[in-house]
């Protein structure tokens, strides 16, 4: 039943549950240190030690914000691509958006030395980077968009996103060749993706980026409602469905295309947490998807973070095996039990 | 004296392709008039569909005017012609966990703000769509959970929710047993007569339509005509629908008959 109480409480009940977890996760890591003194620092008090202010002010908090920022833009990226597509198994990374993502990336950080030298100057600034992110990311979109209106079978959609896949790391292999150990290390360090590292005034790039692409996601509820019963439907209800099209894609090419550029490619996070928020909503509303999409994405990933961080020990696992590993059974569930597909 | 919603003048349909244009009929005057049941039949083939979508305005006409309240229609803001015209398409619903309900009151979509929320009034005429229609017992189930005639007129409930004087329906007796049929064609008859709607919808089920509608149009090879089901017969329009000598059309009866 799709009752507005069961919803509300829901709402709630994740919200808290978020800001719980976002304080979970900056208070675990493998320095431990005590809650008391994560609660000072946040609130600007003085820390007993001034090494735990600096982790937590420096290290933890853009992290935590990053995660944040990274579950939430993925996922809703993923649930507009389900519905533009038809497709219960799109998302930004089965799609092949982050290998277009990847592949742009790896031109500017492998090709660096093969470009002229003012332009790798200006394509190995911060900026560069997320340009060539979401040009690659967009040009897969569009090539996707463009196989799909010829195919009208959605399967071979998926299969044109994952030869994109295959094509890019070949296309990777062929640029590793040619580059030195340096640029392979950091490429490789990104393709594994991370959600720490990154400075404030990174973070303040990609938060405008995402919120950009929100507010899009946000403008395209009413169009992604009516693609519910299909474009023709969508149409004959007065959708201008060339213009609603070209804003879902421009959200989710924004915001996947940047938060690939920062966090590296990360896995099934806008396949799964769509899934996720219909299967506890049970609705296809998107104006409670969106929300819900959201507030899940960002738990999920801060969930993520704190097991990659292993609690209490030294070593850090990349992100991106631990979204594959908790996301790829989560898949193979929804594939199997077919009834949450419609 | 009923109003005319949608005219058309000299109309020629078909479609262009790079190398030559095809034409499939040629110089047709027809008339929906408020408050009408009319039923569109033809062979397979004969380019029925294709009529249906020059009228609705998604394919150009090749000659002449369709007018759909006296303006052409190829001159409505899609919004506009959302709110003067509304359809019940043949194909399948991409799956999605809607419910009756929902799937109804998209039907405001082209009254709505922009991020498509139900006013009193909208509440309103979902309801009075959904009491029409008699799918009141279904409306929290979803739309994957009801029969194909149940779907049918919860589609037929969301078209009336657009609130447009023309619904326009592609064979909605499709994939429905006999009973069903007869009691979806009951019921549009039931709402031309009771909201002053016209309803054009295309079939094969030509018997049910010549007891059923008001008016009916006929499309053979050689022309179109639009007339009442009695004057119809009785001009023998019915005798040159199929070319094929077993099927021979019983006038008296008002069927068609195998020999």
């Amino acid at each position: 039943m799709n009752n507005p109480k069961r919803n509300t409480i829901l709402f709630s009940l994740l919200f808290l549950g978020l800001i719980v977890l976002f304080f979970v996760n900056i208070s675990l890591g493998s320095i431990t240190i005590p809650f008391k003194e994560v609660y000072t620092s946040l609130t600007g008090g003085q820390s007993s030690k001034s090494t735990w202010e600096y982790i937590i002010i420096n290290y933890r908090l853009p992290k935590a914000i990053t995660a944040v920022l990274v579950g939430m833009g993925l996922s809703i990226s993923g649930l507009l691509m389900q519905t533009l597509f038809r497709n219960p198994l799109a998302g930004p990374y089965v799609l092949g958006l982050s290998s277009g993502a990847s592949l742009g990336v790896a031109f500017v950080i492998l090709g660096a030395s093969v470009l002229p030298s003012i332009l790798s100057g200006i394509l190995l600034s911060p900026y560069g980077i997320v340009l060539a992110s979401t040009l690659g990311s967009t040009t897969v979109l569009l090539l996707v968009l463009l196989v799909s209106q010829r195919l009208r079978d959605t399967m071979a959609i998926l299969i044109v996103g994952l030869m994109f896949g295959s094509f890019t790391s070949a296309v990777v292999g062929v640029l590793t060749y040619f580059s030195s150990a340096e640029q392979l290390q950091k490429f490789t360090f990104w393709s594994m993706g991370n959600l720490g590292n990154l400075s404030w005034s990174s973070i303040l790039i990609l938060s405008i980026c995402v919120l950009l692409g929100l507010f899009l996601s946000l403008l395209s509820i009413k169009p992604l409602n009516a693609l519910l019963l299909g474009e023709n439907y969508a149409k004959s209800m007065g959708l201008n469905f060339n213009k609603a099209r070209l804003i879902i894609i421009l959200a989710t090419s924004i915001l996947a295309g940047s938060i690939t550029a920062y966090a590296g490619p990360i896995a099934f996070i806008g396949l799964a947490v769509p899934h996720i928020a219909k299967l506890v909503f049970q609705t296809s509303n998107h104006t409670v998807l969106f929300w819900s999409t959201l507030l899940f994405g960002a738990a999920i990933m801060l969930i993520c973070d704190v097991v990659s961080q292993m609690p209490g020990m030294e070593i850090t696992l990349p992100i991106n095996a631990i979204t594959s590993i908790l996301g790829a059974p989560v898949v193979i569930w929804l594939l199997v039990r077919k009834r949450s597909f419609k | 004296m009923t109003t005319n919603i949608l005219t058309t003048s000299s109309l020629s349909i078909g479609y262009t392709s790079k190398k030559e244009t095809v034409t499939i009929a040629e110089n047709l005057n027809l008339n929906l008039k408020a408050g009408k049941l009319i039923a569109l039949i033809g062979a397979n083939g004969i380019g029925k569909s294709t009529l249906l979508r020059t009228i609705t305005g998604i394919q150009k006409p090749l000659r002449g005017t369709v007018l759909l309240k006296d303006k052409k229609i190829s001159n409505y803001e899609p919004l506009a012609l959302a709110q003067n015209l509304s359809m019940v398409l043949t194909e399948k619903l991409p799956p999605s966990n809607l419910t009756v309900f929902e799937l109804v009151a998209l039907g405001r979509q082209p009254y709505t703000n922009w991020i498509g929320t139900l006013s009193d009034k909208d509440i309103q005429i979902i309801h009075e769509a959904i009491e029409l229609t008699q799918i009141g017992h279904l409306s929290q189930k979803k739309h994957y959970e009801i029969s194909d005639g149940q779907l049918q007129k919860v589609l037929i409930g969301r078209a009336l929710a657009q609130d447009t004087p023309l619904i326009i329906l592609d064979e909605p007796t499709t994939h429905l047993d006999l009973l069903h049929k007869v009691s979806l064609l009951k019921l549009l008859k039931k709402l031309t007569h009771e909201t002053g709607k016209c309803i054009l919808f295309s079939t094969h089920d030509i018997d049910m339509a010549i007891q059923l509608s008001d008016e009916m149009i006929i499309m053979t090879p050689e022309t179109v005509i639009q007339d009442e089901p009695c004057n119809l017969i009785s001009k023998g329009s019915f005798t040159t629908l199929f070319k094929d000598e077993h099927i021979v059309f019983d006038s008296e009866k008002g069927k068609f008959m195998i020999v």
